[in-house]
């Protein structure tokens, strides 16, 4: 059996010889090269394309563009390669294109979801608000996932994405959006002044109107052929880049624009190096909008079978695609443009039931140009109803308040309430819209930023008028003439004949989110005044179409039943983007390696080789433990921290922050920016500093060590090390401008190797040169600049584990190789690599801070029982202030304290809550909350650092930590649990 | 006899590009973070044989130094030469900071018709050569990145970066270079 088609020989710019075959849901189709989804499908005529979201009526597709809310399809090339919600009016068809259809079952013909339609009174507008509060368990488990299968739109695919994305930034004179007969003018004028120009159009083909438009001559030619003719000249110039199919989604602050290109949504087999679509990201000196108008629809009863359509989208099948939306076509219409359609549609062959216009006085020269071929043509009189399942089959009409319905046979019917102006990118940019009272329509008032609107987005209606406005717009002085067949009039917003105030029909306002006259009739009726709620309440232009063709309609809907004007009753804000842009496009390259930066430091393969486990820290893979063969995490971590405290541990300490403070006054400028004293302190000697913010509380600590009298290597937190530096430049810049002292991040300059632990030394002292390591010549807290392996080192006498240690910085690119050296050593000598989880046994065993961990930005020094790291003497510092407060200073603040758990193989939970009676009522006072806790093996006991209010008054006290299946009970102790007397750090 | 440490190189063995760019790791080379007030930059150009820039993107070249003007008390001193910065400097007798950064940042030479089409893959400037003449320098974004961006010719830029991001800034680099060639 042949298909029948509905291609017309002749008509149309596709060519025959170039075909490709799709599927849809499952049954296989030819197009042309060049077809869109719709198009192709309307040729072989299908209609039926999708099912409504709400009441799942059968719907066909309504327009030709971007605006399409009902012919949501989804596409795929493979399992992986699918989007769902895809417009089927502006999907080329490439092929072995899977195309399926949405929102059905079990097919779309016949679809059980479509009882919805007929249970439609209790699906009113704002019906989830009201129908299902009680119980209220039920909502989570039963209605909305209910709700959500019913009414719904495509199914995102699982896999993942295996297509690539691209993004670029670029800069131009003028953005031109929309490739129209005025985005073609403004940018051949801005182009010819020599401007860097880009133009962009969301179409595979430039010419906006010009593609179906058939009435217009520019420069002595055809519309469309001057357009091809303007693209080639653009093209061959140097500072223009023109991009189709791309679109112009977001106007934002300054002029920055986001284009979406689709690059390889139309192919059939895709080279793998181009990006599936690009991100554009672009900075204009100017930019145009030429973004024209979409055609409404008109609102009366069942206004959405499948084959009732937009007029202009009728004209765009024919004259683009070739392709006869029907055989028996009825068009109802307020506006002129419509009559246009039906008389192509009439020559090129296609019967014309009746042109039915709601006015009593439409355009003379279309009406006596649709006469003249033999049209019949309905002035006063409306479409009252449609009939027909799946497709329509007739329209039913009537003279406007009076009698006599007619019924009349047709398979498609046309429609043109007039053009809403795409004031989209202008409302986006910020601009105020202003009524245009005597065409009922928003145009752009006061551009607020550097950008014009020419064009059919701008109101401009004549052709030469438009031309010349898009010509000055281009800033050159390019002269197009122009003229066409036919001035078009009309155009109505707001419920047409038989679906006012007083009848109960479904008058489709928005397709996509199946909202009716009579639900923004409700809206109002329930009280709600503002466009705003309206909106909310019934959803109206909230689908992903964004109200395209339903805004107008629904806010003159509105504006009628409150008795107000349309200004009054105002507009919704448009946001970006204008049409949904795939998260692909938005992520562009930041996708898996290159989603966020790994940040390895320069011994990182070193630490791999060797089976080191890593941890996130920040951006930062840190060396957490490193496991032997057959090793958990505990019976490493355990090993670890016994070789440190008994021999000696080695670590990768690279990540800690270093800054280096530079200048005559860098001692004046740490003594401000640290609680202690910096001016006392010798150079070649180190210091332990807290820095706290101007509230008193601890914001960042860290040794410094005085290389000479102005030079401070400076050493922070691994995560703190960019905020310190940006609030020390910040203090430096607008508190201090007059210290001569500087700051640079040198993190990244060293690599930093620790070697702790009684044969720290013994370790390190074969690769050291220029220095005496010995005990008096280099205590603990001394620093020095000497040469290890011949690379010039600081050498850092310090030690976070409580044992006689050294911290290596040598130049970053030599870290590998001199760490493999310490490694030898350490192992001949019975060292371990050791990684950040025993870092953090080690130096709780003493009692050492974490900031962060056992601060959260509430704990002064005192809290913390840093008391005496706050000088007494110094005249100022940030924060002295601050911890003056009287809440600072109260008593019983939460301190700082050790807990020892009763049973010592009990470790607790960090972040446990602290009661002093497990028994008390709910809610219980808690006390504080466990900051540290960890097995120490070293100790063969638990260990844990609490915050407590007034901790340091309880020491000795037993405290309880309840937990959901237990209460465990503590003793308060002081924070060092290893080594009180601190000897073994001095070796 | 201390057995001498050698050089492992952040970059070493990258290599990447496109039909339209080129992605060479640089040589290693000396760097100096350099501040100094306005009073001290003439003394310290004379120290270094070229003359400190004072512009807001803009750089100085003599031989293989270059300074690179990041903001207005602030340099990057790139010696691909001799070295020996931080003594030349310390002998100029004018007030400043030098702090050695030849090891906290890596480069990468980016170089093609496509050069700056693959900076713009993740680098929002404008690098046309109206706006980013050849000189011009300027510590800018790249993806999620920091960089200093300097061109060295028309069609060629070095790209500086801290050598931890050196994975990701060479991964996005070879991205936008075959994006650059589609």
């Amino acid at each position: 059996m042949t298909k029948k088609s509905f291609r017309i020989k002749g008509a149309g710019r596709l060519t025959p010889a170039r075909t490709a075959r799709f599927t849809f849901d499952g049954k296989t189709y030819t197009a042309y090269e060049g077809d869109t989804v719709a198009s192709a499908l309307l040729a072989n005529g299908v209609h039926l394309m999708g099912r409504s979201f709400k009441y799942h009526r059968a719907r066909g597709v309504l327009s030709a563009g971007a605006e399409e809310p009902n012919a949501l399809i989804d596409v795929a090339r493979d399992a992986a390669r699918r989007q769902p919600n895809v417009r089927a009016s502006v999907q080329d068809v490439f092929d072995g294109a899977i195309i399926r259809s949405q929102n059905r079952w079990p097919t779309l013909a016949f679809d059980t979801g479509a009882i919805n339609n007929l249970l439609s009174p209790f699906f009113a507008a704002g019906f989830y608000y009201k129908t299902f509060m009680w119980p209220k368990e039920a909502w989570a488990k039963l209605y909305e996932p209910i709700i959500r299968r019913a009414a719904g739109l495509g199914v995102a695919p699982k896999e993942d994405d295996p297509d690539h994305y691209a993004n670029r930034f670029a800069h131009c004179d003028v953005l031109v959006a929309g490739a129209g007969v005025a985005g073609l003018t403004a940018a051949l004028s801005a182009a010819e002044t020599g401007a860097e120009v880009i133009l962009v159009d969301e179409r595979a083909e430039v010419g906006g109107a010009l593609l179906f438009d058939t009435s217009t001559m520019i420069d002595g030619r055809p519309g469309y052929d001057w357009a091809q003719d303007v693209l080639s000249r653009l093209k061959a110039m140097a500072n223009v880049t023109v991009l189709t199919r791309t679109t112009a989604f977001g106007y934002y602050t300054h002029n920055f624009i986001g284009l979406a290109e689709r690059v390889t949504d139309h192919l059939p087999r895709p080279g793998k190096h181009l990006p599936r679509e690009r991100l554009w990201q672009v900075r204009a000196k100017k930019v145009i909008m030429a973004t024209g108008a979409i055609e409404r629809h008109m609102v009366f009863a069942n206004n959405d079978r499948p084959g009732i359509m937009l007029a202009s989208a009728a004209r765009l099948y024919l004259n683009h695609y070739g392709v006869a939306v029907g055989e028996k076509i009825g068009v109802y219409t307020a506006h002129d443009s419509a009559y246009e359609a039906a008389i192509d549609l009439k020559h090129a062959g296609v019967e014309i039931a009746a042109i039915v216009d709601c006015r009593t006085h439409p355009g003379e020269a279309v009406v006596s140009a649709a006469r003249a071929l033999g049209i019949e043509v309905l002035t006063g009189h409306s479409v009252l109803d449609t009939a027909g399942r799946l497709r329509v089959s007739s329209m039913t009409v009537a003279p406007n308040g009076g009698n006599g319905k007619r019924r009349i046979a047709i398979d498609a019917l046309l429609m043109s309430g007039g053009w809403t102006p795409s004031v989209h990118l202008f409302s986006q940019s910020r601009g105020k819209l202003k009524f245009d009272k005597a065409k009922d329509r928003f145009l752009p008032g006061l551009h607020v930023q550097d950008g014009v609107s020419i064009g059919a987005c701008n109101g401009t209606d004549d052709l030469p008028a438009l031309l010349a406005e898009a010509a000055a717009a281009g800033g050159g002085t390019l002269s197009v003439s122009g003229s066409s067949l036919y001035g078009w009039t009309g155009g109505m917003i707001g419920a047409a004949e038989g679906a006012g105030p007083e009848t109960a029909v479904k008058a489709f306002v928005d397709f996509q989110h199946d909202v009716t006259a009579k639900d923004i009739r409700l809206a109002v009726r329930e009280g709600m005044q503002s466009i705003e709620h309206i909106k909310r309440f019934t959803t109206n232009g909230m689908a992903s179409d964004q109200g395209k063709l339903s805004n107008m309609h629904g806010l003159a809907i509105a504006a009628e039943m409150l008795g107000k004007d349309i200004p009054e009753v105002g507009l919704t804000t448009f946001r970006a983007p204008y049409t949904p842009v795939t998260y692909g496009t938005l992520i562009a390259h930041s996708r898996g390696d290159l989603f966020d930066p790994a940040r390895k430091t320069p011994l990182h393969d070193e630490l791999a080789t060797q089976g080191a486990e890593f941890e996130d820290v920040g951006n930062w893979k840190r060396a957490w433990y490193f496991p032997r063969r057959g090793e958990d995490m505990h019976q490493a971590v355990n090993r670890e921290c016994r070789t440190a405290r008994e021999t000696a541990g080695i670590f990768d300490a690279s990540t800690l922050g270093k800054i280096e403070v530079v200048g005559p006054d860098a001692a004046k400028f740490l003594n401000l920016l640290y609680t202690n004293a910096w001016d006392t302190l010798k150079p070649g000697k180190c210091r332990y500093g807290i820095m706290t913010r101007e509230d008193g509380f601890i914001y960042d600590d860290g040794v410094v060590g005085r290389l000479t009298e102005d030079r401070f290597h400076v050493t922070t937190t691994t995560g703190g090390a960019p905020r310190v530096l940006a609030h020390m430049e910040d203090y430096l810049q607008t508190e201090f401008p007059d210290l001569k002292v500087w700051l640079t991040s040198t993190t990244e300059q060293w690599a930093v190797i620790a070697v702790q632990g009684p044969k720290a030394r013994d370790i390190i002292a074969p690769l050291v040169e220029g220095l005496d390591l010995s005990n008096e010549a280099f205590p603990h807290m001394s620093v020095a600049e000497c040469t290890v392996m011949g690379v010039p080192a600081r050498l850092f006498r310090v030690s976070f584990t409580g044992e006689i240690g050294f911290e290596i910085n040598v130049p970053a690119d030599y870290g590998a190789s001199v760490w493999k050296a310490i490694w030898e050593r350490g192992q001949a000598l019975g060292a371990c690599l050791y990684g950040t989880e025993t870092m953090h046994v080690l130096r709780a065993e003493k009692g050492y801070l974490i900031v962060g961990q056992d601060t959260d930005g509430t704990v002064t020094p005192d809290d913390a029982g840093y008391g005496w790291a706050v000088s007494k003497k110094k005249p100022d510092f940030v924060g002295i202030r601050g911890l003056q407060r009287p809440d600072l200073i109260r008593e019983n603040r939460k301190q700082l304290v050790g807990l020892l758990t009763k049973d010592p193989t009990e470790v607790l939970e960090e972040g446990g809550q602290i009661v002093a009676d497990p028994n008390q009522p709910k809610p219980m006072t808690m006390l504080g909350h466990v900051t540290s806790a960890y097995w120490s093996e070293t100790l063969g006991r638990s260990i844990a650092i609490a915050l407590v209010a007034g901790g340091r008054a309880r020491m000795g006290e037993t405290l309880y930590v309840p937990m959901k299946d237990k209460t465990i009970a503590v003793e308060v102790t002081d924070m060092v649990f290893f080594d009180k007397e601190g000897g073994r750090i001095h070796g | 006899m201390v057995e001498l440490a050698n050089r492992t190189l952040p970059l070493s063995g990258f290599h990447g590009g496109s039909a339209v760019t080129s992605l060479t790791p640089a040589q290693p080379a000396e760097r100096v973070s350099l501040r100094a007030r306005p009073e001290d930059v003439a003394a310290l150009s004379a120290a270094l044989g070229l003359s400190l820039p004072t512009q807001a993107k803009t750089s100085a070249t003599a031989g293989k130094r270059s300074a690179l003007w990041l903001g207005p008390d602030e340099w990057l001193v790139i010696d691909e030469g001799e070295g020996g910065l931080m003594a030349v400097l310390g002998s100029s007798g004018a007030l400043h900071s030098a702090t050695d950064v030849s090891h906290r940042n890596t480069a990468v030479l980016v170089a093609g018709p496509g050069a700056a089409k693959t900076l713009n893959g993740g680098c929002p400037l404008d690098l046309s050569l109206k706006m980013f003449p050849v000189g011009a320098c300027a510590r800018t974004l790249f993806g999620k990145i920091e960089v200093v961006v300097l061109r060295t010719a028309e069609d060629a830029f070095r790209v500086e970066f801290w050598r931890s991001f050196s994975q990701y800034a060479f991964g996005l680099l070879q991205d936008a270079a075959e994006d650059a060639a589609v």
